[in-house]
């Protein structure tokens, strides 16, 4: 057993702190050889430390396309290319998608738009419709708006948005590589007022947008410093049109390497399997990263591309044994 | 309006290039994970919205696909 796996057994497993930087750059270079070994024990450390309940979880987007922001690997940035059209959803279809989403058995749904950060248009469109779906539907509604001001963050908390979504997306040394409109700090001090106004923050990335496995480790310690509620683990899926477009996708082995660290990492945060886990794992890879540290998954669409079917990934959930984590635990 | 299955086989859905047979299993391929970018019809690019189950895409000429 390689020493590093022994240090997270004790360290993790039994005493419940996460590995540091060191410790997870030394988890992403294990040999294959030791893959399984380590997904086993990122899968004792989350069912230690959260339980075996799985958050299931709805996207949807509000307002798509024509962002004025540059982040390299997106298809919604009106700066590229991209085929991505701007489109507003309205709030009957957004009323209709939560309901599908609690149809599934999901406890959360997030409503996300392509901005910068909110305007007042956007702002009233999430008043309406966060009363909506609060109205007709049983379901916790999350946001990802972008970057706030202090004035949004107590208005989305008066709404009963529970949740907010802010990615880092990378590392900080990586992130100038990827976006050069905003800086890593903006997006980081959204976060703190979203910390500071009792909302449960979620912050993931994206791996393989071309950072280095240093950086990757870098980026495991810098959120568990953030120690977010949830963490939305991305794996790129090259858009047409992105300066990114024509990166490869990240290897299975390698993904799943870099589940179980991040899990190592933090071992209390809901890990959320997020976009590009179709591509990157397929049918096999998605079912190891749910016995890797994985304990929450995005069912149906994502904002821009498909997913799996609901119905596939909550037969492999009860396949696994793992049950869908109710609302009133959420509550 | 000229209905959808006769504009087949003239613009690749995906990316909006001239789609003669064969030339776009990579377009194929992605297809199975995303919804149409381009009027086939027509090569504009249609208004799409994606949601959780489903997605429509709309060409202001051609009108409405669902998925
Ligand atoms: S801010 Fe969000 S929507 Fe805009 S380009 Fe960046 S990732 Fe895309
Ligand atoms: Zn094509
Ligand atoms: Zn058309």
């Amino acid at each position: 057993m390689p020493e590093i796996l022994d240090q997270a057994r004790n360290q993790v497993l039994e005493g419940g702190v996460g590995l540091d930087q060191a410790g997870v750059l030394a988890v992403l270079n294990l040999p294959d050889e030791h893959l399984t070994a380590t997904l086993q024990l990122a899968h004792e450390v989350r069912m230690r430390w959260c339980g075996p309940e799985v958050e299931v979880e709805g996207i949807v987007s509000l307002k798509t396309g024509g962002c004025p922001e540059d982040c390299h690997f997106c298809s919604q940035s009106g700066l590229f290319t991209s085929p991505v059209r701007s489109v507003w959803l309205d709030i009957p279809s957004l009323v209709k998608a939560a309901k599908q989403t609690a149809a599934t058995g999901a406890t959360e749904f997030c409503i996300v738009a392509a901005v910068r950060g909110p305007d007042a248009r956007l702002m009233k469109q999430m008043r309406e419709g966060v009363a909506a779906i609060k109205a007709e539907v049983d379901i916790q509604v999350a946001a990802s708006l972008g970057m706030l001001t202090k004035e949004q963050v107590d208005e989305l908390v008066d709404m009963g948005v529970h949740r907010y979504n802010h990615n880092l997306e990378t590392c900080r040394s990586y992130f100038p590589n990827v976006v050069t409109t905003h800086s890593w700090e903006e997006r980081w001090e959204t976060l703190r007022m979203v910390r500071e106004s009792g909302m449960e923050v979620c912050c993931g990335g994206i791996l393989g947008l071309g950072e280095t496995v240093e950086q990757r480790a870098e980026f495991a310690a810098q959120l568990a410093e953030l120690d977010p509620h949830e963490v939305p683990l991305n794996f790129l899926n090259p858009r047409p049109g992105t300066p990114l477009g024509d990166r490869p996708v990240v290897e299975g082995k390698d993904a799943l390497r870099a589940i179980a660290a991040f899990r190592l990492a933090m071992p209390r945060t809901i890990l959320r399997y997020a976009g590009g886990r179709e591509i990157t794992l397929g049918d096999l890879g998605t079912r190891d990263g749910l016995l890797g540290g994985i304990n929450a998954v995005i069912v149906g669409n994502y904002l821009t591309t498909l997913g799996r079917s609901a119905t596939d990934d909550l037969k492999l959930l009860d396949d696994l044994k793992m049950p869908v984590k109710a609302l009133s635990a959420t509550l | 309006m000229i209905p959808m299955d006769e504009a087949i086989g003239m613009w690749c859905d995906r990316c909006g290039e001239a789609a003669t047979t064969g030339t776009h299993p990579g377009c194929a391929a992605a297809r199975a994970l995303e919804p149409p970018r381009y009027c086939a019809h027509c090569r504009r690019r249609m208004k799409v919205q994606v949601l959780p189950v489903g997605w429509s895409a709309v060409c202001v000429e051609h009108g409405e696909l669902r998925g």
